[in-house]
Parts: structure tokens; C-alpha cells; sequence
């Protein structure tokens, strides 16, 4: 049953010089799953993500990322998944229509894909007035979304998403989360991070690392339980103030 | 005493083609010693407040004044007694942490013994790493260094951007707590934040949105005058529900918090009518009446 999990993870390693950044973690993803990665800072949440998208070479363990195995397929990892973070996710002085070309050439989409595709965002996100501005003039709650639906342009079997909600305004950040839930519904698992707690109860299953280590993995109902916390807050403070890295 | 007067401040930005109204009109005061936040998402106009307040930028329309300065005319004494920790981390990174705390420390003509008492909860914890490089620390550390470094002149005023964005729960508590306790060496405090929680830990806050204020008073102040009856609801499939709450006509809003929705109906229903209300739409639905917190109502404010 190789292609039950979206990602499976078997002691994945990465050491830099002397400093162990990820201490053989091991965990599974579901196919159409939303996981939300939890960590203190300098936990090592980063590096693991990293990892998991082709970009970094681990040092050991065994790693599937949508069917592929992380050492010899790291190629086609990359043409499965989507990506898109806070700080990093689309060209400000490219206008709307030129990100989403932009995206979709790279992800080998034919030019028919992409007029059908753009139409359709266009459409969905009410961008109608927008499309031929440029990025940096959207406010950036629409900036987020916008970017979470070019992540997800090619139709990728898995979309990793880092810290998505950040900085942006209570309302966008729930509708944010309505997208996320959306695209779950439809098959996509959804790889999340975050510093919010409240979103941490958004995810069907969340682990939380600390110092390189993931020290829980479960469903936020479980995890307080066994914490006996009536908040996701109180299990992450239980667990990361241990933390013995200097953050 | 008034540590801080802002009169009608207003701020543009001319881009390709459009003006981006960073402040529109923005007035209000913080008393001497309190700890005041200015709370909204990216994009509200709180750095360039901050920056018109630092003497950094200068502003379209209004006036401001900082300890009793004129942020045009007496900008220099405002420099003198103002600290300020931008959101960008911004001391020298190829020098160690104690040459950075000592260049700041010249630059105000005053040494680290100088103000030790002051800053010695903040860099104790960073003090172990005096010889490392600033580039070289972690991102929790290079805060405290930061702060160190914006209270070694001892300011009257102390303004912090976004201290917070981005640093874990845990991180985060703890630096409130070095903030409350700045706060007895009677500091004005500053601070902006977009986490809406810790608006709760700030004596009084200003809401912030698009280069507004919305609403400005303490944190009891602000969830008290939201009006209408809340309600937190939860079942077994949380999407479900909150499609089928949606999809209700009776329900003004439904927002997901954490694991409830929060809910407010159209009329202002009591506890039996709203139950009854729910009950409609599925027996399994768990609902209870609330105070409201601080994001329901920046959120509230939002909609107006």
C-alpha cells in the first residue's frame, strides 16, 4: 500500500555540522488530510518542510512525498505539490494575469489551461477590476488568497502551507481557512504551519516538534485530552516550554 | 501627563498611479506609564505611525507630539528620549551583542552600568552569548538584544513594532511579561501587534484597520460594547456546521474560533429562542451564551 499516504516519513535526519535540526522524526500524512505542523521557533519546522519539498538533501532516514521517494524522485515531488508562504509568493511587480501565467508556464500548463484557469480565479476571488494591476497594489488578505489559489493552480496532490495566515486582518484569515477547508473536500491534502492557536483546532491532526523531535502527533481532540488542556494554547505551551534550544 | 498626542494625523503615499492613505485622521493620547497597543493586521498604518512618531517621517496633515515635543520642530529631543525597536531587526550584525549594546549605549552617551538595573531581566538571558555575533543569534535572542539596545538611554517612551510577529506561543508570553514588568520603572510603552489576543494585556488599545482607528479603550472597555448576544456553538463536523449556519437566514454571523463557530442571530434571541433556533438545524449541536473577545470585535468593527 505504497500510495495510502500523501507523505509517509521514516526517521528523517538533517544534521548541519554538529547541530542535529531534525531528530528523526517519523509521521504519516492521509491523502486529503489537513496537518498542521506546530513547532516552537528553531524547532526545526523549516528544515523538515524543506526537506519534504525536494529543496534540502536530508542526511538520513526514509521519505514518500506523493508517491515519490524523496532521495531518487525529488523532481517530480516538486511538480505534485504547491507551496506558498507568508513572506514569498508571487511577483509584486508582475500584475495578477502575469503571476498566474507565470505560475502556470512553469508548471507546464498549456496556454488554453491558463486563459480557462485565470477566468476561473478571476471569477471565484472577484478580481474582476484587479486582474491587470499589479500585485503590490492588493490589499494583502486578497494577496493571500490569491496565492494560495496560484499554489494550487496545477492541481498539486499536496500544498504545503508556511505561516499563510500572518499578519493578515481576523476576517481574510477565516476566509483563508474556508479556502483551505475547500480544497481538503476536493482530495488535496494540505501540509499547514502556523502561530495562531485557535487554527491548530482548524487541522484534522497536528504534531508539534520541539528541538528537532516531534514529541506529539494526534487529532487536536486527543492531544488535549491527554494533556488534559481545554485548548490547543495550553497543550503547545506544555509542551514547547521544555524546549531546550535557545529560542 | 500626556506621554504621547496625536492630533488629526493623516499620511499618503503616492504609487504608480493610485494614493495609498496610509493614516487617515488619526487622533489620540497615552498617559505616562501605561502600556498601550495599537492592534491591526498588516497594511493598518501602524509602522508609519510609528515612524511619524520616531521623528522618522514626517506627516501630511496634523500634529504630534512625544513627552511634550513637537515631532517637527523638537525633533532632536525627541530623539534623546525615545526608544524604538522596529519591525525589521535592525542592530549590526557583524558585531557582537555587547559591542552593539555598548555602540548604542555611546551613541546616547550613557554605558551598559550605567542603566544595568534597567535592562538586566532582558540580557541575563542573552548575556551567556555576549561574544557571539548579533547575525549569529537565534531569533528569539535577537529580540532581546534588540530591546536591550532600545533601553539602554533609559527612555521615557519606549515604541515596539510588531515584537511579536511570527515568534511562538510560548515566546510571546514571555515577552509580555518583560513588557509588564518595564512598566514598573514607569515607561511609556508603545507597542503593535496583529495577534488580537494579546490586546488583553495592554492597559489600552487602538484598533486599527486600513489607516483607521476604530475604536480606541481598554481591552474590557472594547469587548463590553459589543451588543449583541454571542454565541459559541460546536458539533461532531464543524464544516458541516458551518455551512448549514451559513445557510440559515435567521444568523447574522457565523465565524470559526478555534473549536467553536461563534454566532450571532439577526434578532437579538434569549437563551431558550436561540436554543430552539439551533436545535432547528441539527439536535446534536452544542451552543452556549458568550462574552465576546477581541477579534469578535475588530471583526464587528470590520463589518460596520
Amino acid at each position: 500500500m505504497k500510495n495510502a499516504f500523501a507523505i509517509s516519513v521514516q526517521d528523517l535526519t538533517k544534521r548541519f555540522n554538529d547541530f542535529t535540526a531534525v531528530n528523526a522524526i517519523t509521521f504519516n500524512v492521509k491523502q486529503g488530510e489537513i496537518f498542521g505542523f506546530l513547532g516552537a521557533n528553531g524547532a526545526g519546522k523549516t528544515t523538515a518542510m524543506r526537506m519534504l519539498c525536494g529543496l534540502s538533501f536530508p542526511t538520513s532516514g526514509q521519505a514518500m512525498v506523493a508517491g515519490f521517494d524523496l532521495y531518487k524522485e525529488a523532481e517530480k515531488i516538486k511538480k505534485s505539490i504547491g507551496y506558498m508562504s507568508q513572506k514569498f509568493s508571487l511577483y509584486e511587480d508582475l500584475t495578477i494575469r502575469e503571476n498566474i501565467r507565470f505560475y502556470g508556464g512553469i508548471y507546464g500548463l498549456t496556454d488554453g489551461e491558463i486563459k480557462s484557469k485565470t477566468a476561473f480565479m478571476v471569477e471565484h476571488l472577484h478580481l474582476e477590476e484587479q486582474v491587470d494591476k499589479l500585485v503590490k497594489s492588493l490589499p494583502l488578505g486578497w494577496r493571500q488568497k490569491l496565492s494560495f489559489s496560484v499554489a494550487m493552480l496545477h492541481q498539486p496532490k499536496i500544498v504545503f502551507l508556511d505561516e499563510p495566515t500572518g499578519g493578515v486582518d481576523p476576517i481574510t484569515r477565516r476566509e483563508f481557512w474556508t479556502m483551505i477547508y475547500e480544497a481538503a473536500n476536493a482530495g488535496t491534502t494540505v501540509f499547514v504551519t502556523t502561530h495562531y492557536m485557535d487554527e491548530a483546532e482548524y487541522c484534522d491532526r497536528v504534531s508539534i516538534m520541539v528541538d528537532g523531535r516531534i514529541d506529539a502527533l494526534d487529532t487536536p481532540l486527543e492531544l488535549k485530552n491527554r494533556f488534559n488542556a481545554t485548548s490547543m494554547e495550553e497543550v503547545f505551551v506544555q509542551l514547547a516550554r521544555n524546549a531546550k534550544r535557545g529560542e | 501627563m500626556i506621554a504621547v498626542k496625536v492630533n488629526n494625523v493623516s499620511k499618503t503615499f503616492k504609487a504608480e498611479k493610485s494614493i495609498v492613505k496610509a493614516l487617515q485622521d488619526i487622533s489620540f493620547e497615552v498617559e505616562q506609564g501605561e502600556l498601550f497597543g495599537l492592534i491591526g493586521p498588516d497594511g493598518s498604518g501602524k509602522t508609519t505611525l510609528f515612524r511619524i512618531l520616531t521623528t522618522l517621517m514626517l506627516a501630511n496633515e496634523g500634529e504630534a507630539t512625544v513627552d511634550g515635543f513637537d515631532v517637527v520642530n523638537q525633533y532632536k529631543e525627541i530623539r534623546k528620549r525615545v526608544g524604538y525597536m522596529p519591525g525589521r531587526f535592525s542592530l549590526y550584525q557583524d558585531l557582537t551583542v555587547e559591542e552593539n549594546l555598548a555602540f548604542f549605549a555611546t551613541l546616547f552617551n550613557t554605558s551598559l552600568e550605567e542603566n544595568y538595573d534597567l535592562i538586566k531581566a532582558i540580557y541575563h538571558q542573552i548575556e551567556p552569548f555576549k561574544k557571539r555575533r548579533a547575525g549569529a543569534l537565534s531569533g528569539g535572542m535577537k529580540q532581546k538584544l534588540a530591546l536591550s539596545c532600545a533601553l539602554i538611554h533609559r527612555p521615557s517612551v519606549l515604541f515596539l513594532d510588531e515584537p511579536t510577529t511570527g515568534v511562538d506561543a510560548v515566546s510571546r508570553k514571555e515577552f509580555w511579561e518583560l513588557l509588564r514588568d518595564l512598566q514598573r520603572h514607569k515607561i511609556t510603552i508603545i507597542v503593535s501587534t496583529p495577534y488580537m489576543d494579546e490586546a488583553s494585556l495592554c492597559d489600552r488599545v487602538a484598533l486599527m484597520q486600513e489607516g483607521r482607528i476604530l475604536e480606541i479603550n481598554s481591552p474590557k472597555g472594547i469587548t463590553e460594547n459589543f451588543r449583541k448576544p454571542l454565541w459559541s456553538v460546536r458539533a461532531t463536523n464543524m464544516y458541516q456546521l458551518m455551512n448549514d449556519l451559513k445557510a440559515n437566514e435567521n444568523i447574522l454571523t457565523c465565524y470559526p474560533f478555534g473549536q467553536y463557530h461563534h454566532v450571532t442571530f439577526k434578532e437579538n434571541l434569549n437563551e431558550e429562542e436561540a436554543k430552539r433556533q439551533i436545535a432547528k438545524i441539527s439536535a446534536e449541536i452544542e451552543i452556549s451564551k458568550i462574552t465576546a473577545t477581541i477579534e469578535d470585535c475588530f471583526m464587528e468593527l470590520m463589518r460596520q
